[in-house]
């Protein structure tokens, strides 16, 4: 049995290896993009000044500079450290990164692995990096490690929850949760009859999608939700004993994560690679458009995420907790009821 | 033609792929870093760190038990969102019947809540 890439026939290794070294690159693509875009130049900018220009042209070669800088660096780990652990750490936090981005559709045939069960496994492999991160923590043998990482602990299951219940709203509105099947719902659909635009569920679940950029602040431990690696309380938290190249995968995954769920939330919120199903494209078009869709949303919405971390001041942690469960998870469960009732009364 | 796997199970072995390309990623970056870094051991550089001072005491310290309260909750509730998930892809075939009893499923959960908020469990410190 074979399956289908761009319409040639293809044995399975041929076609998961194909998928798996192009996932790879658009990852890795996008967060170096990511990095360079936000991280090096627009909070530079926000800041009167002119950031890395000497690497390549404007200092667009700033990240690979970096990544030999950090490749040269001892290997320092504390006396007292789980050796083991301490290096799988990084390995586990990086895997649930990339584990996010199998199911992430970017075409009518362009995703690694169509998986039924879409995104409900996108919210369990997601929480999968808490576990890394209570590892990095606890291995260290250092105490703001093992403060910091209790936080980001506490807090990622604080946010997991609204995450999961504002997702809920999505899912049935689509009555699916294959993410290939609500970005087909989004683009068939239509808002009181009228199907011109489809129906991006940003316009019809606007509660769900602010109350799931909220969490994804607070799960990428972003400003105003850096508690956990809170540089000028616990100097970087679980990532204080982590030096070289070890640092350099926290910081991979902590980017890749942020496009990660950026692209989860543009296809489902914003319709993904889809274009209205009015428009009538065929989907060899879309195969090729659809890529560029679905990324340029994903780096306009990593771009709201980094936007708010530049602009306000650090939460306390009794605030943290606060806002996740007395203001969003109850307004979480609201917008499902309420979306059930139009469910079912229309 | 016949088929060792069904095509389920191949897209799980695609998503153990991709997933095992973090850990071999980050072996290969570890393995090029100790090709050209340096290694000059001191027993200073491997004392953890604590603000530039001596650390003291266990590193591995008792911590606040509110984190355990917040994790039960935690479980508490997601193990209750798991069940609405396959109630929400069915909603359609379900109807008013399905929606009463979510409501009901939704209206206990709120109670426990609103139970963990009365008892002061939410109040951190």
């Amino acid at each position: 049995m074979s399956s289908a890439v761009l319409g040639l026939e293809l044995a399975y290794w041929q076609s998961t290896l194909i998928r798996v070294l192009a996932g790879l690159v658009a990852v890795l693509l996008l967060t170096g993009g990511v990095v360079y875009l936000y991280l090096f130049k627009f909070v530079s900018f926000m800041q009167s000044r002119l950031g890395p220009m000497e690497a390549g042209p404007y200092g667009s070669l700033q990240l690979l500079a970096e990544v030999g800088k950090w490749l040269q660096k001892e290997d320092i780990h504390t006396e007292d450290s789980d050796r083991l652990v301490f290096g799988l750490a990084p390995a586990v936090v990086l895997s649930s990164t990339f584990l996010m981005f199998v199911v992430i559709p970017a075409g009518p045939d362009l995703v690694i692995a169509n998986l039924g069960t879409g995104i409900y496994y996108v919210l369990a492999v997601s929480a999968l990096s808490v576990l890394g991160i209570l590892m990095a923590g606890w291995a260290s043998a250092n105490k703001y490690a093992l403060m910091g990482a209790l936080r980001a602990g506490g807090q990622l299951i604080a946010y997991e929850l609204p995450m999961v219940l504002a997702v809920l709203g999505v899912v049935i509105m689509a009555g699916s949760l294959n993410l290939q099947d609500i970005v087909a719902a989004q683009a068939g659909g239509e808002i009181f009859g009228f199907s011109g635009i489809g129906n991006p569920y940003i316009l019809t679940q606007f509660v769900a999608f602010a109350v799931f950029m909220i969490a994804v602040q607070a799960e990428l431990t972003q400003t105003p939700f850096d508690m956990p690696i809170a540089e000028s309380e616990l100097v970087a938290g679980y990532q204080v004993e982590y030096s070289g190249i070890r640092f350099l995968v926290y910081f991979i995954s902590e980017f890749a994560t942020a496009v990660a769920f950026a692209a989860v939330a543009s296809t489902l919120f914003l319709g993904g690679w889809a274009l209205p199903t009015s428009w009538g494209l065929s989907d060899g078009v879309m195969n090729v458009v659809g890529p560029l869709l679905v990324a340029t949303k994903a780096v306009l919405l990593v771009g709201v995420v980094f936007w708010v971390r530049f602009s306000f001041p650090r939460f306390r942690e009794d605030q943290l907790q606060r806002l996740a469960w007395k203001v969003l998870i109850p307004i979480a469960l609201a917008n499902i009821l309420v979306t059930a009732v139009f469910k079912v009364a229309f | 033609m016949s088929n060792p796997l069904s095509d389920f199970l191949r897209d799980y072995l695609t998503v153990g792929i991709f997933g095992s390309l973090g850990f071999v990623l980050v072996g290969l970056l570890l393995f090029i870093a100790w090709l050209i870094r340096p290694d000059r051991r001191q027993a200073q550089k491997y004392i953890a760190y604590e603000s530039g001072v001596d650390p003291i005491g266990d590193m591995w310290s008792q911590t606040q038990v509110r984190y355990y309260i917040f994790a039960l909750l935690f479980v508490m509730f997601d193990v209750e969102a798991v069940f609405i998930f396959p109630w929400a892809t069915q909603l359609e075939v379900l109807g008013w019947f399905g929606l009463i009893e979510m409501t009901l499923f939704i209206f206990v959960l709120l109670l426990g809540l609103i139970y963990a908020w009365r008892k002061g469990v939410l109040k951190w410190a």
